[in-house]
């Protein structure tokens, strides 16, 4: 008995209503209607398909921090976001700089089988920002990493740096960097700026950020390597990546939900829910991402879902961890400030939400079209719905979300992942 | 309006009676019997999470003057030395019955965590919290230059005050250019660029960086401790130079008006931002800010807990 599911009257890309037929994990038929022959149906009448949606910035927790998070937690909370690929950073313990852990990773995330879970190596030994780590175990390991990241550090030196773009380019891998100059971040709570300023709270200056960018584009650009800028936040760094790409220099960035919706302002409560790092800056920058992720200079979303136990952001500010919740309300929050808004269109969300994603980590079967014959990885969402955050009911083992409380336009209706219903809204 | 927090928690009105009740208690404070009993049956606990002796002993003798029952709370030898949450720490104190919490701590914003109402009901007064704001001294500050400028009433339109040295660290400037500002001062910050707050010019101040030019034109100087940390950490080259360009001594106190005061929130380093002479001048108010803490400590338990709430509300 075959697996098939049947999603009837939903629009495919927002462009016409087609019923589409899976079977087995592959998009068997596509057509203006099908009728139903044994398996699931999904009304999808006024929704719309699109392909699963890739993170390339993804906090799994798993090994050594399972009061945060475990891959089997982190993967559901990935399936409710639409999501059914994840890049599980490297800032485990132990961490993830050789091919055991990232193997241990990988097999976990099959095991659990609700998204792709795709491992990312450190890029330098212990994130240490030392020695490199064992890059090409890592990367010809069964878990096949090609992206290579110290999130959480940035590789700040600058020769470390050069010989890391250079050497993952002999299995076409992929350095990202959290941009952030560790000497001009010391102590850092949140954005260098006149609240900060006010509160008395260390500031984090956006050319800790922007000078990282800088010297890094050129150092890829010289050498011929792949280098994905995680998480830009300041306007800045925004228009450095716009002239480096004007350049025809090969670079890639991400922005986070969080950095397209809130601002430091919000910081005036002292509530460390709203501690991130890189942290939160000023409208001019939030509408500066958002007009970047419009006009291609920011080419993806990546959620930073960063899980922290209550006790870690229960605390006063300067004690408390940094870091959000992210994936559960990625989807809702990109809908709400581009697309429900007019910024992009579905087309341009499909890219920024999984196609390039997908290309940029090497992720083959995934950012795929929907078409007859390609794996069956869809998120079907309600444009005309609306989702109201509430951290008691996210899947994620963690509750720091800064939106409780708060609506947002669209909802995530159901997620397939290789054909099978990894979530689907009511149940 | 339940706790003091933050300046900008008070109104002008509010600052000023807070003010003229500070006088009242200050009488108190001069006749015989040295009590009131007020807040008789309230519990205030002194929560000092960091090392502090004037503004402690100034608060606790406010307290008892008010016949308040006193808990003294400080981190060394407590369970806050050995690690317990600010949580656990309030949770203790509800559970005690407080009803006001002065709080000092090291970290900024943390009398706001306490006041946000989940952890203890009780009022929560601001001793000084991180390098974010110290209302109290800058209460103090404020009755000792309308004492000595204003004729001890009303507000403090028309004087011109110097606050100088580590400003961005310091939560007495970042009270006191709130609080003077409210009152109708004009303020100048005298500080090397190192040590002033990122996008300062935000700030209703003016800013300088040449001491001498602005020591004419003064009425009161508030000179603010430099921590021996920041020339480690290379906020300036040296002591001798910081001393040099941002210290104050006699010479510098010469071309101060006559009428002028000089004002230090203590403790002092004799020697690098105030020399001996200065600080013992007949200008210096030092010692008399020590004495005048407690009058507006004692005005400030009076009306945040004891006060009634229209009162307190205007």
């Amino acid at each position: 008995m075959s697996n098939r599911i049947l999603i009837k009257g939903g629009s495919i890309l927002g462009e016409g209503v087609s019923d589409v037929l899976i079977e087995d994990g592959v998009i068997k038929e596509i057509s203006a209607s099908i009728s139903s022959s044994g398996g699931e149906t999904i009304d999808a009448t006024g929704y719309v398909l699109l392909p699963g949606f890739v993170d390339l910035h993804t906090h799994l927790r798993e090994p050594g921090r399972e009061n945060s998070e475990t891959i089997a937690t982190g993967s559901l909370a990935a399936a409710r976001g639409g999501y059914v690929a994840v890049s599980a950073m490297a800032n485990t313990l132990p961490v993830a700089d050789n091919a055991a852990i990232v193997e241990q990773v990988s097999a976990i995330g099959k095991s659990v089988g609700l998204v792709d879970v795709f491992p990312i190596g450190a890029v330098t030994k212990g994130l240490e920002g030392q020695e490199l780590s064992d890059l090409g175990s890592m990367a010809h390991s069964r878990a096949q990493v090609r992206v290579f990241s110290d999130d959480g550090n940035c590789v700040s030196d600058p020769l470390l740096m050069r010989r890391a773009l250079e050497y993952v380019k002999q299995f076409d891998g992929v350095i990202a960097q959290h941009a952030q100059d560790p000497r001009l971040t010391e102590g850092s709570q949140m954005n260098e700026g006149v609240i900060a300023s006010t509160l008395g709270l260390k500031g984090w200056p956006a050319v800790a950020e922007e000078s990282i960018i800088a010297r890094d584009i050129l150092l890829a650009n010289m050498v011929g390597a792949r280098l994905h800028i995680c998480h830009v936040t300041t306007r800045g760094g925004v228009e450095i990546i716009r002239w480096a790409k004007a350049q025809g220099m090969q670079v890639t960035a991400e922005v986070t939900p969080h950095h397209l919706l809130l601002t430091d302002e919000i910081a005036e409560s002292y509530d460390p829910i709203y501690k991130v790092n890189p942290p939160l800056r000023t409208q001019s920058d939030v509408d500066s991402l958002r007009e970047a992720v419009a006009d291609g200079t920011i080419d993806i979303i990546g959620t930073d879902h960063a899980p922290h136990p209550v006790e870690s952001k229960e605390c006063e500010w300067q004690n408390a961890a940094f870091g959000m919740v992210g994936l559960e309300t990625a989807f809702p929050i990109v809908y709400s400030t581009l697309i429900k808004t007019g910024r992009i269109s579905w087309k341009r969300a499909v890219e920024i939400m999984s196609s390039k994603p997908a290309q940029i980590g090497g992720y083959t079967s995934h950012g795929r079209s929907i078409k007859v014959g390609e794996p069956a990885h869809i998120a079907i969402i309600d444009p005309n719905g609306s989702t109201v955050v509430d951290r008691a009911n996210l899947a994620s083992k963690s509750k720091n979300t800064p939106f409780h409380g708060m609506e947002f336009h669209g909802n995530i209706v159901a997620t397939l992942f290789n054909g099978h219903l990894t979530h689907k809204v009511g149940n | 309006m339940k706790h003091l927090l933050s300046i900008n928690d008070i109104s002008k009105d509010f600052a000023i009676t807070i003010l003229d009740t500070a006088t009242e208690m200050a009488r108190v404070s001069e006749g015989a019997v040295k009590k009131l009993p007020t807040l008789r049956g309230k519990t205030v606990v002194n929560l000092f999470a960091e090392d502090s002796t004037r503004t402690r002993i100034s608060f606790e003798a406010a307290a008892k003057r008010l016949s308040a029952d006193v808990i003294n709370f400080t981190a060394k030898g407590s369970s806050i030395s050995k690690g317990e949450s600010l949580k656990d720490t309030a949770q203790t104190l509800q559970a005690l019955g407080a009803d006001a919490v002065v709080i000092r701590h090291p970290a900024s914003g943390a009398a706001h965590q306490l006041a946000r109402g989940k952890w203890i009901n009780g009022t929560v007064i601001n001793a000084g919290d991180g390098t974010h704001e110290h209302p109290s001294q800058a209460l103090l500050d404020a009755y000792t230059i309308r004492k000595h400028l204003a004729g001890g009433k009303g507000d403090l339109t028309g004087l011109h005050i110097a606050i100088v040295g580590d400003i961005l660290h310091s939560r007495v400037a970042r009270s006191n250019v709130l609080l003077l500002t409210k009152l109708g001062a004009s303020v100048t910050l005298v500080a090397p660029p190192t040590l002033l707050p990122y996008q300062v010019e935000a700030w209703p101040v003016k800013v300088s960086h040449d001491f001498d030019a602005v020591l004419p034109t003064v009425d009161a100087v508030i000179m603010l401790r430099i921590q021996q940390e920041r020339m480690s950490d290379l906020y300036f080259p040296s002591e001798r130079e910081y001393s040099t360009l941002f210290g104050i001594d006699a010479e510098r106190l010469a071309l101060t008006k006559p009428s002028s005061i000089l004002m230090h929130p203590g403790p002092m380093n004799r020697g690098l931002e105030i020399s001996a002479e200065a600080a013992d001048s007949p200008q210096s108010v030092v010692v008399e800010q020590v004495a005048n803490g407690v009058s507006i400590r004692m005005a400030i338990l009076y009306l945040f807990i004891a006060g009634s709430q229209e009162t307190i509300n205007e």
